[in-house]
């Protein structure tokens, strides 16, 4: 869908990468400073890179050897910003149709009464961009992009912004979009959270060279790449379903490797849920531990064992045709002899799974 | 005094345009040239003002290089009113640029670009955002270029001299009714007129100047 291949040099940095992004929502992770705003800005032509080749759906929009590199108006490529970047002379609907008029003629992907409605814009569009708080402000940002026509959309840090409340009041929008709205998105951020929550394929990239590329659940449950994420917020992504809400609180979730219990009161029975379950919050034994308070305690057997990174390491385990990530020291792998292979339970604390880490999916 | 108003807003008018494509090149273009044009346009801000009325005579007078040029299509600048508008234009002509200039430079290139993501060729990004952003600027210009036309006294009186009913502007006619005896009490009510001109243009730029302030931050004005 989306091809990239750049090579860019800045002072002291150089940006050198290829990936074929298949549809859905490719995230492109890194810490500040990665490249990943180098990349976006390539594809939106906003950036002249050295040397590169990018196609959009099989439409080259720039090629430095065949001397192609269409104007940022030609490429049809929304791009939503980390600022919303509204324009204030304009009032908010003004600013949601300012694309359209430049578009071909011919339905968009998505109608302006859908885009408002989803996006819950019905109240602000009389209002002006400086009357709008910041999350009200991102969505308009979102909606003036979708409503531009665009065959992708990218999207650099567009939350990065807001405080935690406002993510949370707009992530579901997000999901919203990817599950209704076809449309292939290259996703920045350096939010591991957000990446397990909306990612169907993950580009990892670290000092301008991408470290892992794939579907989301492989590069997540990835021992070799976990590293990247940063050590407490990597983990690996399950799916379940819901199929019991207790009376203390807690649903129980069946997943492939057995129920899991942890709390989602916004789920309803028989919800498909996402779940990622950072490597730093399980703990592994050998024997079927007893009398311990851990709740969910899973039969796994242990795949792979990565690079150590200083004391500690991530080691891969299979719940049956799933993969969970666990975050040991060096010392414990050891102590405990594991190895590829070896059967062991897994132990995950249900309290430990937060809802943000929680996702429904369609 | 409808001479001076006609002088200066015809000076302001024919200029404006060229103004906000100059100011636009000196704040966005990055051009060879770029410091001379940047110099040329202050040039009438630096030099004695007989200075400027006297290249202006050489270049526009009759026998001068694009006069004579005009000339032969008709158009006679030195000593006639079109001459001190002309005067007048140039002289006005860099603090018309300067609030230009200034009210581009405040427009963020990150709105210009995301209008550029959504399908804005640049042309249309200057028209739909940039424009409307500067207005306030672009009027602010005006009257402070008009301001100065109308008060601009040594370019013009060396270029198109001090005809009454022609080229006698407000100060030159001040001036004119200050060289004969007894003529205080009409150069004083000339100053009145002055004053009150001016004031009034300051005061609408102040307004102007405000709303700049408000449509820039976004808010319901």
């Amino acid at each position: 869908m989306l091809e990239i291949a750049l090579k860019h040099r800045f002072a002291g940095f150089t940006l050198d990468l290829a990936l074929n992004a298949p549809g859905g929502i490719t995230a492109l992770f890194g810490h500040s400073g990665a490249g990943k705003s180098t990349v976006v800005n390539a594809v939106s032509g906003l950036l002249r890179p050295d040397l590169g080749r990018i196609a959009v759906g099989g439409d080259v929009v720039l090629d430095t050897e065949a001397g192609i590199n269409l104007a940022p108006h030609r490429r049809r490529i929304g791009y939503v910003f980390q600022e919303a970047r509204l324009f204030p002379h304009l009032d908010v609907r003004a600013n949601l149709n300012y694309g359209a008029r430049f578009a071909a003629p011919g339905p968009g992907v998505i109608r302006f009464d859908r885009a408002v409605e989803m996006l819950g814009l019905g109240a602000l569009l009389d209002r002006r961009p400086g009357a709008l708080s910041g999350g009200e402000a991102a969505r308009v940002a979102l909606g003036r992009a979708l409503l531009s026509k665009p065959r992708m959309l990218l999207m650099d840090e567009p939350l990065a912004a807001l405080d935690s409340a406002r993510k949370a009041e707009i992530l579901p929008y997000f999901e919203t979009l990817r599950d209704e709205v076809k449309l292939p998105i290259l996703y920045v951020s350096h939010a591991p959270a957000e990446v397990a929550r909306l990612a169907s394929s993950v580009a990892l990239l670290e000092d301008g060279h991408l470290r892992a590329f794939g579907p989301a659940r492989d590069v997540l449950a990835d021992p070799g790449a976990a590293g990247g994420f940063g050590g407490r917020a990597a983990g690996a992504l399950i799916s379940g379903r819901v199929v019991a809400q207790d009376s203390d609180g807690l649903a129980r979730v069946e997943t492939a490797g057995g129920a899991i219990f942890l709390e989602a009161p916004s789920a309803p029975i028989g919800a498909q849920l996402g779940l990622q379950i950072h490597g730093a919050d399980v703990t592994l034994a050998l024997a079927r531990p007893e009398q311990v308070s851990a709740l969910n305690i899973l039969r796994v057997t242990v795949l792979e064992i990565g690079a150590p990174d200083g004391p500690s390491v991530f080691v891969q385990l299979a719940l049956g045709e799933e993969r969970l990530l666990a975050r040991l020291t060096t010392r414990s792998v050891a102590a405990l002899g594991l190895r590829a292979g070896l059967e062991c339970h897994a132990m995950i604390k249900a309290v430990s799974l937060a809802s943000q880490d929680v996702t429904q999916r369609a | 005094m409808t001479l001076s108003l006609k002088v200066a807003g015809v000076a302001t008018a024919c200029s404006l345009p060229l103004g906000v494509a100059v100011a636009y090149a000196l704040a966005r273009g990055r051009f060879v040239g770029h410091g001379l044009l940047n110099g040329i346009v202050h040039l009438p801000l630096i030099l004695p003002p007989v200075v400027t009325g006297y290249l202006l005579l050489m270049g526009f007078a009759p026998n001068g290089v694009i006069g004579a040029a005009l000339a032969r299509i008709g158009i006679r600048l030195a000593f006639d009113w079109k001459g001190a508008a002309l005067a007048a234009g140039v002289m006005a002509f860099p603090l018309m640029v300067r609030a230009i200039r200034l009210a581009i430079e405040a427009v963020d290139p990150k709105l210009e670009a995301a209008a550029s993501t959504l399908g804005a060729s640049r042309f249309w990004v200057f028209v739909s955002v940039t424009l409307p952003l500067i207005v306030p600027g672009i009027i602010a210009g005006a009257i402070t270029a008009f301001a100065k036309a109308m008060g601009e006294f040594g370019a013009t009186i060396t270029f198109v001299s001090n005809i009454p009913g022609q080229t006698q502007t407000l100060p030159l006619a001040i001036y004119s009714a200050l060289q004969v005896p007894g003529g205080e009490s009409s150069a004083v009510k000339l100053v009145v007129i002055s004053i009150t001109l001016a004031l009034g243009a300051l005061l609408v730029s102040e307004v102007l100047a405000k709303r700049v302030a408000a449509r820039i931050a976004g808010r319901d004005a």
